[in-house]
C-alpha cells in the first residue's frame, strides 16, 4: 500500500535540490529580475578581478618614475598618459584598485559587525542599555560626518588604519538603527515566542532566531552604504589624510592631479577620478537593485 | 501643546545633544599625536620649558579638570589660540565662517531651485524623459566625487571654455574687496555699489556653488520625486481631483505642499553633507572658508583650531537643523513632536 499511494507523489516532486543548487537559482533570480542589477554584478565582479590581479598584470610599475617622460598625454605606450614623475597612471590606477577597496570594504564590515551587535542588543534588550546607545549614536550623528571624520583621524593619527576606523565610526549608526528597528519588531513575533517555550536562551534565541532574519534588510543597507564609504576614504585621502605619496591611490591621484588641471594635463585627475566615480556607481545601483528585491515598496 | 510649547521643547532637546557634541570633540583632541606643548616650545626646547608650557596650558592636570576649564573657556566664546597663526580660533573662524556660509547657502539655493521642479516633474510625469532625467541626475549625483566634480568644471569652463575664472579664492587679485557689511562679497560689492567687484566675485563662486549644488541635488531631487508620487498616490487627493478642482490647484496646493514636509526634513540632511563636501570644494577652489582653514590646521596638528572647526561645524548643524524642525512645525500643524 505504501508503494501505491507514496510512488505517484514522489514522481511528482523536483528532485531534491542541494543547498547550494536553491541558492544559485535563487542568485540567477535575483540577477535576472533586473538587467540593472546584474550589470552592476557584472562590474562588481571585475573590479575584484582587478583588485586581486591588477597588480600583477599592469604594463608598468605603478612607482617608477621616469623624468623623460613627465606629463605626457595618453598613448599606446601609456594607456592613461603619464604622471609630473614619469608614472605609468594606468598602472596606478589599476594597483589603487586593491587599496581603495580594501579601506572601504573593512570600514562597512566593522561598521556592519559592531553595528549589528550594538544594533541588536539594544533592540532585544531595550532599557538603559537602549537609551545609551541611542544617545551615542545621536551624538556622533550630530556632527557633518565628514567632519568628523576628519576630526577622528586628526585625532589618532594620520594613518590608513584610522581612515578605516574613521569611516567604520560615522557609517556606525546606520546600520545600529536598522538592526535595532529589525530586531525589535520581531522580538516577540510568534516563532521567537515559540523558541522560547521550546527552552532556548534569550542568547541563542537572539543569535540563532532573530539575526539571521534581520540579514537581508542589513545587506542592503551595506551595499548602499559601499559607495559612500568610499567617497569618504577617497575624500578624507584627497584632503591628505590616511594615504600619503607615492602610493597609488584614487584619492590622493586626483589631488595629486589637480596641480596639473589648471594647465589642461587632464588625464592625471581624470582617469583615478572615473574608476572613483565607476566603483560608487556600482555599488549604488547593487544597492538599488537589492534594496527593491527586498522592500518593493521603497522603489523610487 | 502650543505650537510655542513645541518650539521650547525642541529647542531643549537640542541640549543634551550639544552636550554630547562638547564631550565628544573634547575628547577627540585629548588624544591628537602631537605633543602641543613641545610644538609651542620650538625646536630648541629643554624638558623643563616644554613642561612649564604644558602646565600653563594646563596640559597637566587630570582630564575632568581639563574639560571643565575646557568648558569655562567655552562659556566666555573662547575656543583657544591657533598654533599655526597666534590668533584666537574663535577670531579666526568668524573671519572665515562668511566665505564657507556664502557658498554653502549659495549651493544650497541652486540645488534647491533645481532639484524641487525637477522632483515635481518626474513625479507627475512619471515614466516620461524627465523622469528618466530626475533618474539620471539622481544615480550620477549621489556617485560623483564632489572634488572630482569641481575639477570636471575647472577643466572645462576655465582651461578649455576659458569662461571660467582661475579657481583661486573669492575675489580676483586686480578688485580690492569692498567695506564688510554682511561678509558675503557679491552683497557688499552691491551695497557698495562696486559693480565689478560684486561681478568679480559672483563668477568666483559660480563653479564652486554648482560644484556643490550637484552633490546635494540629488537627494532632494529623490525625495521630492518620492514624496510628490505618494502625495499623488493619496485619497485626500483623489478626493480633490472628484470635487473637481483644477489640475493646478490639486497639484500645487494639495499634492506639492505635502510633499514638502519630507523634504523639509531631507534639507537638515542635506547640510550635513555639503558642510563636509564644504571642506572638499574649498580645497579645489582654493576658497578660503573654515574649510580651508581646517586643513592648514591638521598638517601643523593645531589641535586648538582642530577642535574649533569641528565643534563649530557640529554646533552649525544641529542649529540647523532645530531652524528646520521649528519651520517644520510650523509649516505643518499636524505635527506632534514626540518627548
Amino acid at each position: 500500500m505504501a508503494d501505491g499511494s507514496f510512488a505517484p507523489v514522489i514522481a511528482i516532486a523536483p528532485a531534491p535540490r542541494s543547498a547550494l543548487a536553491r541558492g544559485f537559482a535563487h542568485f540567477r533570480y535575483v540577477m535576472t529580475s533586473n538587467p540593472v542589477t546584474f550589470i552592476a554584478f557584472v562590474l562588481l565582479t571585475l573590479m575584484v578581478l582587478v583588485a586581486l590581479f591588477g597588480p600583477s598584470l599592469v604594463p608598468h610599475d605603478p612607482l617608477a618614475s621616469a623624468s623623460g617622460k613627465a606629463l605626457k598625454p595618453p598613448s599606446l605606450e601609456h594607456w592613461f598618459g603619464t604622471d609630473q614623475l614619469g608614472r605609468d597612471v594606468f598602472s596606478r590606477v589599476v594597483v589603487a584598485t586593491r587599496l581603495d577597496l580594501a579601506i572601504s570594504i573593512s570600514a562597512v564590515a566593522i561598521s556592519f559587525v559592531c553595528g549589528a551587535a550594538l544594533g541588536a542588543f539594544a533592540g532585544f534588550w531595550g532599557g538603559w542599555f537602549d537609551r545609551l546607545s541611542g544617545r551615542l549614536l545621536d551624538t556622533i550623528m550630530a556632527f557633518p560626518l565628514f567632519v568628523l571624520a576628519m576630526g577622528i583621524v586628526a585625532a589618532a593619527g594620520n594613518t590608513i588604519q584610522n581612515i578605516v576606523i574613521a569611516t567604520a565610526v560615522i557609517n556606525l549608526p546606520f546600520y545600529a538603527r536598522v538592526a535595532r528597528a529589525e530586531v525589535s519588531i520581531r522580538r516577540n513575533a510568534a516563532y521567537v515566542q515559540a523558541a522560547r517555550l521550546s527552552g532556548n536562551t534569550e542568547g541563542r534565541i537572539l543569535i540563532m532566531k532573530i539575526l539571521p532574519n534581520t540579514l537581508p534588510p542589513m545587506m542592503v543597507q551595506l551595499s548602499l552604504n559601499m559607495g559612500w564609504a568610499i567617497l569618504n576614504a577617497a575624500g578624507l585621502s584627497f584632503i591628505g589624510l590616511g594615504v600619503r605619496p607615492p602610493t597609488a591611490e584614487w584619492g590622493i591621484m586626483v589631488a595629486e592631479g589637480a596641480n596639473y588641471i589648471v594647465s589642461g594635463e587632464w588625464w592625471l585627475a581624470l582617469f583615478p577620478g572615473a574608476a572613483l566615480m565607476l566603483a560608487v556607481f556600482t555599488f549604488n545601483l547593487l544597492g538599488d537593485g537589492l534594496r527593491d528585491l527586498v522592500d518593493p515598496l521603497r522603489r523610487t | 501643546m502650543s505650537q510655542l510649547a513645541i518650539i521650547l521643547a525642541r529647542v531643549g532637546q537640542a541640549i543634551p545633544t550639544l552636550l554630547g557634541i562638547v564631550v565628544v570633540t573634547f575628547l577627540l583632541t585629548r588624544a591628537l599625536p602631537g605633543d602641543p606643548a613641545a610644538y609651542f616650545a620650538g625646536a630648541s626646547a629643554t624638558p623643563e620649558s616644554i613642561a612649564e608650557i604644558r602646565a600653563k596650558l594646563g596640559l597637566d592636570r587630570s582630564l575632568p579638570r581639563q574639560f571643565a576649564t575646557y568648558l569655562k573657556d567655552l562659556a566666555a566664546g573662547d575656543l583657544g589660540q591657533s598654533i599655526s597663526t597666534g590668533q584666537p580660533v574663535a577670531a579666526e573662524l568668524l573671519k572665515r565662517l562668511p566665505a564657507s556660509l556664502e557658498l554653502t547657502l549659495t549651493a544650497l539655493l541652486l540645488s534647491v531651485a533645481i532639484a524641487i521642479p525637477l522632483g515635481v516633474l518626474a513625479a507627475v510625469y512619471q515614466d516620461s524623459w524627465i523622469d528618466q532625467l530626475c533618474r539620471f541626475v539622481v544615480t550620477a549625483g549621489v556617485s560623483l566625487p564632489t572634488f572630482f566634480t569641481g575639477l570636471l568644471l575647472v577643466y572645462v569652463f576655465y582651461f578649455l571654455l576659458g569662461i571660467a575664472p582661475a579657481p583661486l579664492g573669492r575675489l580676483d587679485i586686480l578688485h580690492v574687496p569692498p567695506p564688510q557689511i554682511t561678509g558675503f562679497l557679491i552683497l557688499d560689492g552691491l551695497l557698495a555699489r562696486q559693480w565689478a567687484v560684486a561681478w568679480s566675485a559672483a563668477r568666483q563662486l559660480a563653479l564652486p556653488s554648482i560644484t556643490l549644488a550637484l552633490f546635494t541635488l540629488a537627494p532632494l531631487a529623490r525625495m521630492t520625486r518620492a514624496a510628490m508620487l505618494q502625495a499623488l498616490a493619496s485619497e485626500y487627493l483623489r478626493t480633490a481631483r472628484a470635487a473637481g478642482l483644477s489640475r493646478g490647484r490639486v497639484l500645487m496646493v494639495y499634492a506639492f505642499r505635502n510633499a514638502l514636509l519630507p523634504v523639509i526634513t531631507t534639507l537638515g540632511m542635506v547640510f550635513s553633507f555639503s558642510l563636509g563636501a564644504n571642506v572638499l570644494v574649498e580645497k579645489v577652489f582654493a576658497w578660503p572658508g573654515i574649510g580651508s582653514f581646517a586643513l592648514e590646521a591638521l598638517v601643523v596638528s593645531d589641535y586648538a583650531a582642530v577642535q574649533g572647526f569641528v565643534l563649530s561645524m557640529a554646533v552649525l548643524f544641529v542649529l540647523l537643523n532645530l531652524t528646520v524642525d521649528i519651520v517644520y512645525t510650523l509649516v505643518d500643524p499636524r505635527v506632534k513632536i514626540d518627548g
